[in-house]
């Protein structure tokens, strides 16, 4: 058995779901799970409670409002990749979504999961960010709104409350010259190094313990990331000067 | 639960993953275990049609859906899947630990894209790695496959599982 022992939660609505997080100690939830499942596998995760989100019925919905597009917790990141309607009203996240690890991954895998996962290398938090989106966050208290600047906080860190689950990402249109670029070992790796531009704004990922906004003529100013065998921090640094040269030449 | 058309109970223990319920309760060791993290691609399996990491799924969750592991494509006497023939005919295998995986998550391009690119094709097998015989040959196996799949490509009794957009 490779994880370790967790209580089984299945809820069926979001408001049971919210009940279980706000009256159990120690609880994850848990959505695509291709990032958690991994941490349990490895038992560097040991939650005593996981909720499976995975049975609520109508939260998989993609919509538009409020001049952006709409995605919802069980929205799978190969369903956003083919959509419609992501295509027209934000392309940057369909462009994203390519780069994120393979299409049987993105099968399974979802957009809100890996934002309330905030992996620093992943380049979905890095778009909501660069985009000025928000999400929406649910607990038995009621419903808040976090924008992008406000959500992550640290390495694999938000500021949702242990309470809470991230119910929904929104990601603003934007009629500017947007793209995503990063740099990788292979295809579907996460990045060394990427950056996201949104009309004159410009988002970084890989290179702090959050996802950053960035001066796009001075991209590296206040950067300390780290080294590793992949890459050594000077590196980096020179991918975010090149990838955005490259963002904005065009 | 349904594997290979057959409806199957699932496990009492919620913590057991879906890879490993198909090997040690189901007897369908077709699936490999590689790396155990989602990415080697050894466990792939389709799931409602489309190809997901037996690995990175409680058995649990497979509640309600259809399976297809590689035991599943085709029939013990009937002819091989066009991807398994594919394989086959171009030596897309050596030690064949990697294969099954390969072939599910072929079986998925090929339902997603009948007329992949080779872009499309590169991208489609990037996610399962191979250490003996290099890509080469797999890839042939991919155009191969394409030339032998009558469409919808599907296996023997699954009915509309594989024709790709049975994702839930």
């Amino acid at each position: 058995m490779k994880p370790p022992p967790f209580t089984y939660h299945a809820p069926g609505s979001v408001d049971e779901a919210c009940t279980l997080l706000g009256t159990l100690e120690d609880a994850k939830v848990l959505a695509g799970g291709q990032s958690l499942i991994p941490l349990l596998n490895f038992r560097l995760a040991r939650p005593q409670h996981l909720i499976d989100i995975n049975r609520i019925a109508g939260l998989d919905r993609i919509y538009e409002r409020d001049g952006g597009v709409a995605v919802q917790a069980l929205v799978r990141q190969a369903t956003v990749e083919d959509s419609d309607v992501v295509a027209r009203v934000c392309p940057l996240l369909t462009d994203a979504i390519h780069l994120v690890a393979h299409r049987v991954i993105r099968n399974r895998g979802t957009v809100c999961g890996s934002i309330a996962h905030a992996d620093p290398a992943s380049e979905l938090p890095a778009v909501l960010l660069a985009l000025g989106g928000s999400v929406v966050a649910k607990s038995t208290r009621g419903e808040r709104v976090i924008g992008a600047g406000a959500l992550f906080a640290g390495v694999f860190e938000t500021t949702l409350a242990p309470d809470e689950i991230l119910v929904e990402a929104w990601f603003p249109s934007s009629s500017k010259p947007c793209s995503v670029i990063e740099e990788s070992r292979r295809h579907g790796d996460f990045a060394l190094a990427g950056v996201v531009r949104a009309g004159d704004r410009l988002a970084l990922f890989g290179v702090a313990p959050t996802p950053v906004l960035a001066d796009r003529l001075d991209p590296t100013r206040g950067l300390e990331p780290s080294g590793d065998l992949e890459a050594s921090a000077d590196f980096r640094l020179h991918l975010i000067r090149a990838l955005t040269a490259q963002a904005f030449a065009a | 639960m349904k594997v290979n058309g057959v409806e199957r109970a699932a496990p009492d223990d919620t913590r057991l993953l879906l890879s490993d319920h198909l090997r040690h309760e189901l007897g369908l060791t077709g699936t490999h275990v590689g790396c155990e993290h989602g990415v080697c691609g050894c466990c792939t399996v389709l799931l409602d049609g489309a190809p997901i990491r037996s690995c990175l799924m409680l058995a649990v969750q497979a509640e309600g859906h259809e399976l297809t592991t590689i035991e599943g494509l085709a029939r013990d006497g009937a002819a091989l899947h066009p991807v398994q023939q594919a394989f086959h005919e171009c030596h897309a295998l050596q030690c064949g630990f990697c294969t099954p995986g390969f072939v599910m998550s072929v079986v998925g391009l090929l339902a997603q894209h009948p007329h992949p690119t080779t872009q499309q094709i590169e991208e489609g097998i990037s996610g399962n790695l191979c250490r003996c015989t290099g890509y080469a040959s797999i890839r042939r196996a991919v155009h191969r496959a394409m030339e032998l799949s009558p469409l919808p490509l599907g296996g023997e009794g699954q009915g509309e599982g594989l024709q790709g957009g049975g994702r839930k």
